[in-house]
């Protein structure tokens, strides 16, 4: 995938973003409509554009940054209009789809030509490994995104001055509902994403478990996660609790997806700034 | 002649500071009442006083002499310089009158567009006048139509439905999803409680606990709703089940505490629960909304929220404001028929009608007579007419000193059993003989 494409796809999320907000703020149904198309349209041709790029490159590409970056708006916006189709929550795009851009456009800034495969990335383990990750990644973005949502009615309905908020937005009992069906699909893609990596990493770099910067906040991402299910399915955390958990484990994906690459050495240096 | 006059205030012409000292509190309505009746030209007076208005009416033979009247007792009662007052007070004369009074006990000028508790208290201040005699037939018979004209608005209108219990059911909503799975629990009885109940019902919830201090009552009102009648006792082992849970006792004290509500939420594992607390002095403690997943909205915080769904009561109150006209007319035509000179025409027309048939009977009876017999035996209807009415017909005339001539049109009106001129007949009015009141009312 070239990065004019991936510019054109940006723009796409951009407008189709931009619709959902001038949705959020006008209840026009057209507008939600318009931004879905617009998302849809992006989403195929950032699609088209990856398989492209997988036959020019020989490998699956989502190694780099760049590539890594684009792959992450390309799964949101798929997690994000699954939701869509099931759950008619128009709303999240307006909080969803923003950050689908802002991976996109990011990435449209890096350099984003096609480089021969490190040797320890050539492995079937790669497209599974990423694809798991990236997508449960997805999927607790759009819990973040009804996390924010959550709180922010949560804050009205405590405060009991209704505005723009409380008309707009679901009830709190369905975006406590996304919270808890995000974490049962995103978990078991985390968990599952985590394992097959650490076989990889036994066969790539003859062990299981190196405690690698990525490797540990991977972990401490798990656990956050792990404790919310935890405390979701035996003592009934939800609402409030649930929603700021949410938004504490997708900051921690945001830190070991990008905070490890930029700032912290280790094995997973494949995709820091310098490609 | 004879004028309904009000004069008063309300929050949107006077701020709080001023409604506080204008205030009637209710151990005073008593003397305030009797106070403004022993003014001149005054002979009949009801006082209204709410958090949000103050509002005094009274029947005044001097017509609009009667509002200065009343602004002076005012100033007078409370001990407030007039000058101060004046640039917050309203008055309205007559057809004006009535149509405050109207729109007033319609809620169409409460503060919260459609907020239900008005009627109530403007009946209040009806019974005031009753119990201290200062209402005579003209108000009587004004403040009950004011009751049959805003429940006339309350059943065909949607505004003071579609205020509180529409704003329960919005909250309900947004807080708890979607209905169906979910549990009333009604605390106690009173209209507002009820009324949102039965909005929750009809918006899908699954069923209704009942409670009430007497259990009977519970019992009749679950039958009534189709629920589940619990004692009163057992409120706390039962309201684990319930997801909203509706309130208002007479109770002095919290009846839930926050670690009641704590309690209940853990076992629920934090399940939402959404309280509407309608007492006053509130029911459940108001802490417990910061506990998580609970939500606790008392009286006040639902008029505040009421005003996001304003715009739709705004097109009903429009409905509402035409029913308020057409009653309005109505009114008028019975208040115009209350005058002397009408009185007089229809006293008039009366006997005019029974002379006529008497004379064709008469003259029927006497076969073919001469025109001199004619003329002796109409002559005579018309001079015994004359004398006979000369007496009732001066004294409605007369001018009265100190009592309304409206009670003497009343009087009148009542002996001879002539027809209202109204549209509809009145049964308010022969629920309660007029007059009545108003006689008593001078002693």
């Amino acid at each position: 995938m070239n990065t004019l494409l991936l510019k054109v796809t940006a723009i796409f999320y951009l407008v189709g973003a931009l619709a959902y907000l001038h949705f959020i703020f006008t209840l026009n149904e057209r507008s939600a409509k318009v931004g879905r198309m617009l998302l849809l349209v992006g989403v195929i041709l950032h699609g088209a554009g990856f398989v492209a790029r997988y036959f020019v490159a020989g490998y699956t590409p989502i190694t780099s940054l760049f590539e890594s970056l684009s792959f992450s708006a390309f799964a949101i916006v798929c997690v994000f209009l699954a939701f869509e189709l099931r759950y008619h929550l128009r709303v999240l795009g307006a909080f969803v789809a923003p950050l689908a851009f802002g991976f996109s456009v990011s990435a449209a800034f890096l350099p984003g030509e096609v480089r021969a495969l490190a040797p320890a990335l050539n492995s079937y383990w790669l497209p599974v490994h990423v694809i798991l990750l990236f997508f449960g990644n997805a999927v607790f973005a759009v819990a973040f995104g009804a996390a924010i949502m959550y709180l922010l009615m949560e804050r009205e309905l405590k405060r009991k001055k209704l505005g723009a908020i409380f008309k707009r937005l679901p009830s709190l009992d369905v975006l406590d509902d996304i919270n808890y069906r995000c974490l049962t699909i995103g978990f078991p893609l985390l968990t599952l994403g985590i394992i097959t990596g650490s076989i990889w990493a036994e066969y790539a770099w003859g062990s299981y478990w190196s405690w690698d910067p990525k490797e540990v906040w991977s972990l401490i991402t798990w656990l956050l996660y792990a404790a919310l299910l935890h405390g979701r399915m035996t003592v009934g955390w939800r609402g409030r609790k649930a929603a700021i958990l949410a938004i504490v484990g997708f900051c921690a994906i945001l830190f070991t997806f990008l905070g490890v690459n930029l700032l912290l050495p280790g094995l997973h240096t494949y995709t820091n700034l310098s490609g | 002649m004879s004028e309904i006059v009000i004069v008063g205030l309300n929050h949107r012409t006077a701020p709080v500071e001023v409604r506080e000292r204008l205030a009637f509190p209710a151990d005073t309505v008593g003397h305030a009442l009797r106070g403004l009746r022993e003014r001149d030209g005054i002979s009949e007076g009801v006082i209204l006083s709410t958090c949000n208005r103050v509002e005094v009416c009274v029947l005044s033979d001097i017509g609009y002499k009667g509002v200065e009247h009343v602004k002076d007792f005012l100033a007078g009662f409370h001990g407030v310089p007039i000058g101060e007052l004046s640039d917050h007070l309203y008055h309205y004369l007559g057809e004006e009158a009535v149509r405050h009074l109207f729109r007033v006990s319609s809620s169409l000028d409460s503060m919260v567009l459609g907020e239900p508790q008005i009627l109530g208290q403007v009946k209040d201040a009806y019974g005031y006048a009753c119990e201290f005699k200062t209402i005579g037939p003209v108000l009587d018979k004004f403040f009950t139509k004011s009751f049959s004209v805003a429940k006339r608005v309350r059943t065909e209108t949607r505004v003071a439905n579609s205020a509180v219990s529409y704003a329960a059911v919005e909250l309900a909503k947004k807080i708890l999803g979607d209905l169906t799975d979910k549990v009333v629990m009604l605390i106690g009885a009173g209209e507002m409680c009820e009324l949102a109940a039965r909005h929750l019902l009809s918006s899908g919830a699954k069923g209704i606990l009942i409670t009430n201090r007497t259990f009977e009552r519970a019992v009749h009102l679950a039958e009534e709703f189709d629920g589940t009648a619990v004692r009163f006792e057992e409120l706390a082992t039962h309201l684990k089940r319930a997801d909203i849970i509706l309130s208002s006792t007479g109770s002095p004290h919290f009846i839930l505490k926050r670690e009641d509500v704590e309690a209940v939420i853990r076992i629920r594992r934090n399940r939402p629960m959404f309280f509407i607390d309608m007492a006053v002095p509130r029911d459940i403690d108001p802490d417990a909304n910061e506990i998580d997943n609970v939500y606790v909205y008392d009286i006040d915080d639902l008029n505040n929220v009421i005003e996001t769904n304003l715009e739709e009561r705004q097109r009903e109150a429009e409905l509402a404001e035409e029913i308020v006209v057409a009653e309005v007319a109505g009114f008028r035509r019975w208040l115009d028929s209350q005058q002397v000179t009408p009185t007089i025409v229809s006293l008039r027309r009366k006997f005019d009608e029974v002379r006529q048939a008497e004379v064709a009977k008469a003259l029927s009876a006497l076969g073919e007579a001469d025109p001199k017999t004619r003329k002796v035996v109409e002559s005579l209807a018309a001079s015994i007419l004359n004398k006979v009415l000369h007496s009732p017909i001066a004294s409605l005339k007369r001018e009265t000193d100190g009592r309304s001539p409206m009670e003497m049109v009343t009087a009148v009106r009542e002996i001879f059993d002539l027809p209202e001129e109204e549209e509809e007949g009145a049964p308010e009015a022969a629920e309660r003989p007029p007059g009545q009141g108003g006689n008593v009312g001078r002693q």
